[in-house]
Order: C-alpha cells, then sequence, then structure tokens
C-alpha cells in the first residue's frame, strides 16, 4: 500500500465536498448512533476478558456477603424461600453496583482522562455513549449475576417456583433498563457535582443496598421500603421478582402485586431516560457556555 | 476591540457552495473567573481558506486553545460568531462534527486496557464507519504511520511519542476536511515530532480542500509548516501572513551575504550601487569557507533596500572579474516578528498569567 492511498482516505473515492459531506441522510445517523453504542461498549467487554481480577472482586468478594445472610437464615430457621430473598438480592447487586461504579461515575473519569471533550466533538449523540457504556456494563455484569445465581442455587438448594416466567423476565429486563437509565441520569449529575464522586457512590452503594431489601424483604422497612419502592428500581424489581420467582410464597412480604410493580418500573424506564436525555443537554450547554466540564482538571 | 487585515478574504458563496474553511468575527469569549473575568478572546477576525496549513503561534495562555474549542463546537462564545466550512459554531454544531476532527498534544485519550488498534477502532465507530470498514482504514493508518509493531500493544503500555502517533491516527480516521492540530508535537522528541510533522503535511496536501489549523508556540514548527501564520498574544491577533511575510515587517531591508573569490575591488566598491544600503566586509570565520583569506576569498554583509537591488549587485560583481561562491539571504525568525509586535519574547509573556 503506498502512503497517499491512507493520506487521500475516502476522498479519494467520494466526488462529495465538506458541505455535502456534513448532510447526513437518517439513515446515516441511525447507523452512527448505532456504531457509537457498540463502539462504547466494546472496552466493557473487551475488559471482561482482559482483567480476571474481577472474577475476584466482583463474584467471590460480594458472594460471600451473600452467603453470610444465608447462614444467618438458616441459623434463625426463617422460611426457606428467605435464602432464595438472598440469593436474588445477591444477582442484582452485580447490576447496581455496576450501575454505581461504572456508569454513574464514568463521565466524570471520562472527563478526566480526557475522552469527554472527544466524545462531545464526535458526530454522535452522546446518548449513545450512555447506551454503549449500559450495554457494556449489562454485559458484564450479567456474567457476574449468571455465576452467582447458579453457583447459590445449587450450593444453597433453592427451590424457584416460577408460574408467570413471561412476566418474570419481562419484570428482570425492565428492572436492567431502569437501573441503567438511572445511571445515566447520575452519570451527567456526578460530572455536573464534580470531585465527590467517590463518595457520592459509597453513598449511594450500602444505604441503597439497605433500603432496596437486597438482603431481605423490603416491606419490613415500612415507610422507608415504600419510598424505595417508589423511587428505586432495585427495590421495586427485586420485590415484583421475589413474588414472580417464588409464587405464593412472597406474598405477605410484598408492597404492590407484580403487574402493578412491573407497571412502576415502566414509567421509571421512561422518566429515567427522558431524564438522562435532558441532563445531557443540560450538561452540554454548561460546558459549552462556562468551558469547565469538558476540560480536564477544571 | 482588535481588527486586523486577515490577509485572505473569504470565499464567494457561489453555486458549489464554497465557503471559507474558517470564518471568525469580532470573536470574543470572557471566562468567568476571581476576582475578574478573564478575557480569553478578545475580537478575533481570521479566514482561512480551505487547503490551507494555518498556523496560530502564541505563547502559552494567549488563547490558542480557546479559539480552537470554540471551532470544534466545545466552547462558546461570549460574542462574535465563528464559521466552520460556513456551519455556525453554536446553531449547526452536527454539521461541524461530521467534518472535522481534533488532535491535542499530550492527549491520554482512551482506555489503557484496549490495544492500541482497538481504540482506534472504537473511535472509528463514534464517526459512523463501519466496522470493516473501520478496521481497514485503522490498518492503513497503523502500517503508514509506521505504529505497526505497537498496535497490538495496550494503550496504557505506550510511549509518549507512540501515542501521539496513535493520536494522530485517530484524528485522520474520519477523512475530515479540517483537522485542528493543539501543539501536536507537545512533549515529543525531536525525531518523533519530525515525523508527526511530515504525516501532518502528507495527509493535508493529499486532498485538495483539506483545512488545517494548527496551534503552536513553536516558532520553527510554525515556519516550517504554515502557509500563513496568525501570531496571537492576550487574545488578540497580532499580525496574520505567511512565515515570509512576517518575517520581512520586522525586517525593512534585505540582508545578503555573499562569498566572493578574486574580488580585489573590497565591499566599499558596492556601496555606492543602487539599493545598497550597506556593504561591510565579513570576517572569515563568518563566510562558509572559512579560510577565505588563503583562498583569495572574501565575505560581504549585503544590507539593500529591497531585494530586486541584488540582481545590480550581481551584474557589478561579475563586471568586476568576481565570482560568487556563495549566496545566503540573512532573514529574521518568527520569534523577532513576535519580540517586534508584543515587545517581549515568549517566555516573558508566558512568565505572566493568562487563560490558555
Amino acid at each position: 500500500m503506498s502512503a497517499a492511498s491512507w493520506a487521500v482516505g475516502r476522498h479519494g473515492r467520494s466526488s462529495q465536498g465538506p458541505r455535502e459531506a456534513a448532510t447526513w441522510d437518517r439513515g446515516q445517523i441511525i447507523a452512527t448512533e448505532l456504531r457509537a453504542i457498540r463502539g462504547r461498549s466494546y472496552p466493557r467487554i473487551a475488559g471482561m476478558f482482559r482483567e480476571p481480577s474481577w472474577i475476584l472482586f466482583e463474584i467471590l468478594l460480594p458472594f460471600l456477603t451473600t452467603s453470610a445472610f444465608v447462614f444467618v437464615y438458616r441459623a434463625l430457621q426463617a422460611p426457606p424461600q428467605y435464602v432464595g430473598f438472598v440469593v436474588l438480592g445477591g444477582v442484582m447487586i452485580a447490576f447496581w453496583l455496576n450501575v454505581v461504579w461504572l456508569m454513574a461515575g464514568q463521565l466524570y473519569w471520562e472527563k478526566d482522562q480526557g475522552n469527554l471533550e472527544l466524545y462531545f466533538a464526535a458526530p454522535m449523540d452522546m446518548m449513545s455513549v450512555l447506551f454503549g457504556m449500559a450495554i457494556g456494563g449489562l454485559i458484564m455484569s450479567s456474567t457476574r449475576a449468571a455465576v452467582v445465581l447458579v453457583v447459590a442455587t445449587v450450593l444453597y438448594d433453592v427451590v424457584f417456583r416460577v408460574e408467570q416466567w413471561l412476566l418474570l423476565g419481562g419484570v428482570f429486563l425492565l428492572t436492567l433498563f431502569a437501573l441503567y437509565g438511572l445511571g445515566m441520569v447520575l452519570a451527567s449529575l456526578f460530572l455536573l457535582w464534580g470531585r465527590e464522586v467517590w463518595h457520592l457512590n459509597q453513598l449511594l452503594q450500602e444505604p441503597v443496598y439497605f433500603v432496596s431489601g437486597v438482603n431481605f424483604p423490603v416491606n419490613r422497612l415500612g415507610l422507608l421500603g415504600a419510598l424505595a419502592i417508589a423511587t428505586l428500581p432495585l427495590a421495586v424489581g427485586l420485590d415484583a421478582m421475589r413474588q414472580l420467582a417464588f409464587a405464593g410464597q412472597a406474598a405477605e412480604t410484598a408492597f404492590l402485586p407484580p403487574e402493578a410493580e412491573a407497571g412502576l418500573i415502566l414509567v421509571m424506564v421512561a422518566v429515567f431516560l427522558v431524564l438522562a436525555r435532558a441532563m445531557l443537554r443540560l450538561m452540554e450547554r454548561l460546558a459549552r457556555r462556562e468551558g469547565r466540564l469538558t476540560v480536564r482538571g477544571r | 476591540m482588535n481588527h486586523v487585515d486577515t490577509g485572505a478574504s473569504a470565499a464567494p458563496d457561489d453555486a458549489g457552495g464554497r465557503f471559507p474553511a474558517i470564518e471568525t468575527t469580532a470573536l470574543r469569549r470572557v471566562y468567568s473567573a476571581k476576582p475578574r473575568p478573564i478575557v480569553a478572546l478578545d475580537g478575533v477576525d481570521l479566514v482561512v481558506q480551505p487547503g490551507e496549513l494555518f498556523g496560530l503561534l502564541g505563547p502559552n495562555g494567549a488563547g490558542k486553545t480557546t479559539l480552537i474549542k470554540i471551532l470544534t463546537t466545545l466552547l462558546l462564545p461570549t460574542s462574535g460568531s465563528a464559521r466552520v466550512f460556513g456551519f455556525d459554531v453554536v446553531t449547526e454544531t452536527k454539521q461541524i462534527r461530521r467534518i472535522m476532527n481534533m488532535v491535542a498534544g499530550g492527549e491520554q485519550s482512551g482506555y489503557g486496557l484496549l490495544k492500541a488498534r482497538e481504540q482506534l477502532w472504537m473511535f472509528s465507530q463514534f464517526y459512523g464507519l463501519t466496522s470493516r470498514e473501520g478496521w481497514r482504514r485503522v490498518d492503513e493508518l497503523v502500517e503508514a504511520i509506521g505504529f505497526s509493531e505497537q498496535a497490538e500493544q495496550k494503550v496504557s503500555t505506550l510511549s509518549t511519542g507512540q501515542r501521539q502517533k496513535m493520536n494522530l491516527a485517530r484524528g485522520f480516521l474520519n477523512d475530515p476536511w479540517v483537522l485542528f492540530l493543539d501543539e501536536p508535537t507537545l512533549g515529543l522528541d525531536v525525531g518523533a515530532a519530525r515525523v508527526v510533522r511530515s504525516l501532518i503535511r502528507e495527509w493535508q496536501a493529499a486532498v485538495p480542500g483539506r483545512t488545517i489549523l494548527l496551534t503552536t508556540h513553536y516558532m520553527a514548527e510554525a515556519d516550517e509548516l504554515c502557509e500563513r501564520v496568525a501570531i496571537v498574544d492576550r487574545g488578540r491577533i497580532l499580525a496574520i501572513g505567511s512565515p515570509a511575510e512576517l518575517k520581512r515587517r520586522v525586517q525593512k531591508e534585505s540582508i545578503f551575504r555573499l562569498e566572493l573569490e578574486h574580488f580585489a575591488a573590497g565591499p566599499r566598491a558596492l556601496a555606492d550601487l543602487p539599493g545598497v544600503l550597506k556593504a561591510v566586509g565579513a570576517s572569515a570565520a563568518d563566510t562558509s569557507s572559512g579560510d577565505g583569506a588563503g583562498r583569495d576569498a572574501v565575505g560581504i554583509t549585503l544590507v539593500l533596500a529591497e531585494d530586486a537591488a541584488l540582481t545590480g549587485v550581481v551584474q557589478a560583481v561579475t563586471s568586476m572579474g568576481a565570482e560568487i561562491t556563495a549566496l545566503q539571504k540573512s532573514e529574521p525568525t518568527l520569534e523577532d516578528v513576535f519580540v517586534e509586535l508584543v515587545g517581549q519574547g515568549f517566555a516573558e509573556v508566558e512568565a505572566g498569567d493568562g487563560p490558555s
């Protein structure tokens, strides 16, 4: 290949001038957004195989916490479905951790790395970057969640009783959409708040586990639990999935029927996506006006 | 407000839709800061035509990066206007982003765990290349920039020079019509900087109409690369022109150094010629041969009113039976231009505060 060929690039094969090249049809725009999503998800998927340490930190260590609660419930001779509740909670922790650490704080770190201004300067929508991060994160976390689910089920003899498979699958997917939608909102918020990312992440981790009832039925928290159900996708998703995965065994510990909770999660998905888009717009406006959000170290 | 002759007029908006590659009018940017706002750009008028390799030369804090950030749609102007190929930086950001790219010196972008080749592919996706086209373009660039050996290395293991090559390749990925380079050789050793400059030149020259706006505070780099240069200080453009034009501004006279053999008449014989302001003998050490006295060679420094007067000098010398063995024009540097315009050198200006 001659040096000129690389330098000529696509322009050598196109008669388009700059004005024409800047005018994209709808097909080009959609294709670019989809490719941008794929591009941004790539580092997460590649990272999964490249840094095997995540198996220790993201599977084995959190699994110990889940196991601890299993032993506590067994020692207290709690009904057997409680072990299943904890295992489900352990599965969903994988996603929440990913949302907190690799979604909410991510734009701040992207800024620090100098990536954010390159993202803004590219022709894609920033929502595609967030979607890419979310999809990459979902694939990462799903692996961990699946490992926790299978190992814990076998190890602790969890017996699921599912009567509405479709609804269970739907609630699970909706919960993930809502969780990552919330992560997308938080990503912009954290960037606006700036330097407190680590503290904010800590704040969102343990307290949210607690109020979401990751290791116990959330209705035990009374009003606080109700608030969590109304605002946190982790809380409402878990409550619905417990009812659906242990049919007839979780009704007394549930807040609302699973169908109603599915509707609530659907509303959350819509609200979070709209909010995420609005936050991104606000962030970009502020970044361009004040000249600080995209600039490293300012 | 500062309005200087931009040295180029806007191309007419004819049926083919020709626009200047870059056009700013009374562009001003003020950053909020305490105790008082910082004026980063103070009424910049600039026209860069398609196909130009244009340099912004100025010390740190002159406002070069701010101008690039506005043109790349990352920053809003406080007042005034800026257009890239006719698209407004405030309202037509998407169009601009589709035809431009940017690379900054010392850039640490990307993800350390990715291989360099993967990272480039990832960025190709943001510009809408298909996956296959992205890999093909990446491989083409990797080979062209002499990066094949490092392409499979993790980004975190690359040296500064290797990283900058990779960043430059990223800038070429989408074949932008306008490429913004912010201090592209910052922190590079001489060899790596030379490679980067050569890639920039080759890429720009390959397709007519490709435009590069480059900021630098390396005088020699601006002189070597740029067809035109704007000298910037404290948010103002102080002068625009080709490096030769700018240097002529500070050197009203033309200075030549001649080496002559068999020239018995001496410098005085040239002093009275038309257009010759001064003709003085140069020491033997100043001549290129260095041992002129022993070889009947004479070194003469001529100060001429203008270059054209040299013709008369050459004719006179020849008619006197002498032979010209060397002729060199002595030119001032861009640093001299800057000092003339600002009253102090880069180092002194950078010692003061200013936006970047």
